[in-house]
């Protein structure tokens, strides 16, 4: 859908803001979930966006080509770890002219924010996107407390 | 880490998105190899549905066109994006000895493979050497 938070305006202004981010990055904010030193290289196969809402935190991770089955998916101490092989050789007797996609064993690390249920994930896997939602625990989301008279 | 660290240290941009317009296109990831039959193009494509696909050649230019979409619950803010665009788009020039008219097309968990045949009276044939 068009509506998504990770792909916003794209007029100059933001196209400088966008710059300027990727700078910072490059300099030392990366977002910590991914600096971990098992965290794998950005830019590497897969892509990963990470989102999240007061109750959930969803990664997605931009692997086409695999089978729902072929992710191993764990959760150690708040590290979430997704790993694969992608194995798509050319024909044979093909002549290759051009070979861009990746071919071999992935491994992406993302270290979770701490209120992460570990027993409440849901991982789903849909035109080469694999979507994993992290519920939060229920004691730590944000809530109105009532004053009373 | 606490979730407030993740807001101030807001998102990373990694990919390389081409500029077009006002418009921030991906250019997928290709491979494109060549057999005794054609020519056959793969790219990736992950978000990408059937519906949200595009493949059309005018005259000697071949287009890939697609939409990306994703379960976004609501009110999710973006904490961190590799990939920064919903469109991806890339162009090919074909030449003369493909046969644009008979294109297959199958899209497969976000890759599509494109197959287009050469002309007939181009496939390469067998010489045969007689002895004398």
């Amino acid at each position: 859908m068009l509506g998504s938070p990770f792909f916003g305006p794209t007029g100059l202004l933001e196209e400088f803001d966008r710059l300027q981010k990727q700078m910072d990055s490059l300099l030392s904010t990366a977002w910590p979930g991914l600096t971990n030193i098992r965290a794998g290289r950005a830019g590497g196969f897969p892509a990963v966006n990470v989102g999240a809402t007061p109750e959930e935190i969803d990664v997605y991770l931009f692997a086409p080509g695999m089978q729902p089955d072929q992710f191993d998916i764990s959760i150690e101490q708040n590290v979430l770890t997704i790993s694969g092989e992608r194995n798509d050789p050319p024909p044979e007797n093909a002549r290759q002219y051009l070979q861009e996609r990746f071919n071999g064993k992935f491994s992406r690390v993302i270290t979770l924010p701490d209120d992460v249920d570990p027993e409440r994930v849901e991982a789903n896997y849909r035109n080469g996107v694999l979507h994993i939602r992290l519920k939060r625990q229920e004691a730590t989301r944000p809530h109105q407390i009532e004053v009373k008279a | 880490m606490s979730d407030k660290e993740i807001v101030q240290r807001s998102e990373q941009e990694v990919s390389r998105p081409e500029q077009a317009g006002s418009e921030v296109l991906l250019r997928p990831a290709v491979d494109v190899y060549e057999t005794e039959e054609g020519v056959i193009v793969k790219a990736d494509l992950p978000g990408v549905s059937k519906e949200s696909l595009n493949v059309q050649v005018d005259k000697e230019v071949l287009t890939i066109e697609g939409t990306v979409s994703l379960d976004v619950p609501e009110k999710m803010e973006a904490r961190y994006a590799e990939v920064q665009s919903s469109r991806y788009r890339h162009s090919f020039t074909l030449s003369q000895d493909l046969d644009t008219s008979r294109i297959e097309a199958e899209l497969k968990n976000g890759v599509l493979t494109l197959t287009i045949p050469k002309r007939e009276e181009v496939k390469p044939r067998k010489i045969t050497v007689n002895a004398a």
